[in-house]
Order: C-alpha cells, then structure tokens, then sequence
C-alpha cells in the first residue's frame, strides 16, 4: 500500500517533470531573442530536473544512491541559476540588446 | 514503473534533439550556448535515469562529473563572450 502511494507519487513528479521540459525546449525554440530564450529555458530546466530527480530518488529507495541524487539536486540547484545569470551578463555586457517590438516592425 | 522511466527517458531525448536545431540554426553565439546548457541539464537527468533502469550506480558518478563540466563550461564561454578572450590563469607572483 505504501510502495503503490511512494510510485504514484514518484510517477506524478517524473510526469511532471517532462512536462517543465517541454514548456522550455518550446520557449527555446519560439522565443524571439536570447534574453527571452534564457529566461524560459533556465527556470523550466531547473524545475523539471529537480522533479524528476526527486522522483527517481522515490523510485530507488532510501538506499546509498539517493545520496547521490540529493547531491545532484543540490548541484543542479546552485550551479544552473548562476550559470544563466552570468551568460546573460556576458550578452548584456557584450552588446546583445533586448528584442522589443520595434525590431519586428524594422524588419518587416 | 520502469516503463514509465524509459518513456521519460525517450521523451528526454527526443527534447534534446528538438533543442539541438537551435544550436545549428542560432543567429548568434549566445543563443547556441544557452541551448548547449540546457541539452546538458537534460543529459545529466537521462544519465541518472539509466542508472536507475539498468541498475548500475556507476552512472549517478558519471551524471555529477558531468554536470559540474558543463556548468564550467557555461562560465567559460560566458566569459569568452564577454571579454573576447579566454580566462587566463594568475602568474605566480
């Protein structure tokens, strides 16, 4: 009874989890510029990592792996916000401007 | 429940071939690295799932060696970027 609410639990996040994947790989594929392409795609990224590691870490047990899952989680967690944050300050400081309507209306 | 975990791990893959056309189409540098990182996120997940559904640890080693890599890779290029040049270490004084 409890595996059976421990697995829906883990299936939900996991499902879930695809899902956040999903939403960012569209942002990264139909988003106009770099700074809007960074913006979905970090957040979705982080998120469904997180869930789906989770789940797998629910799925395996409270065994020597999930140590090593919590120590992925925590890793994804630090190091994926800062390494959006400072490509983003690379874009900006190199001259990369942000898309607003006009560049639309230009290029038309 | 491993039916569930080679599905993510299909739909993961075929995730990362779908941000893989933004590496090659990218108009510029930026846009490529950002869709680099995030194929990275996703490999780092697919390798823990295969660890999991194979059932061999050694994988969850490889899936933290990796994402440390690609997060020092993002700085790098980050750095590349910004400056035009790579980082150079300190002389010893």
């Amino acid at each position: 009874m409890i595996t059976l609410a421990v697995n829906a639990v883990a299936a939900l996040l996991i499902i879930a989890g695809c899902g956040f994947f999903l939403a960012g790989s569209i942002g990264l594929l139909r988003l106009p510029d770099f700074y809007c392409r960074l913006h979905a795609t970090t957040k979705c990224d982080i998120v469904g990592a997180v869930f789906i590691l989770a789940g797998v870490g629910l799925v395996s047990g409270a065994e020597l792996d999930s140590v090593r899952i919590v120590a992925l989680i925590s890793l994804i967690a630090i190091t994926s916000p800062t390494a959006g944050h400072a490509l983003a300050r690379a874009g900006w400081h190199a001259g990369y401007r942000p898309w607003t309507r006009e560049d639309d209306d230009e290029s038309e | 429940m491993s039916g569930l975990l080679w599905g993510a791990l299909l739909f993961l893959l075929v995730n990362a071939l779908a941000c893989l056309t933004r590496v090659v189409l990218g108009p510029t540098l930026p846009d490529r690295i950002v869709a680099a990182n995030v194929i990275g996120t996703k490999t780092v997940v697919v390798l823990v799932l295969l660890g999991v559904v194979l059932d061999q640890v050694i994988w969850l080693d490889v899936a933290l060696v990796y994402g440390l890599l690609s997060f020092t890779i993002s700085l790098v290029v980050g750095r590349l970027i910004e400056t035009g040049r790579l980082p150079r270490l300190e002389k010893a004084p």
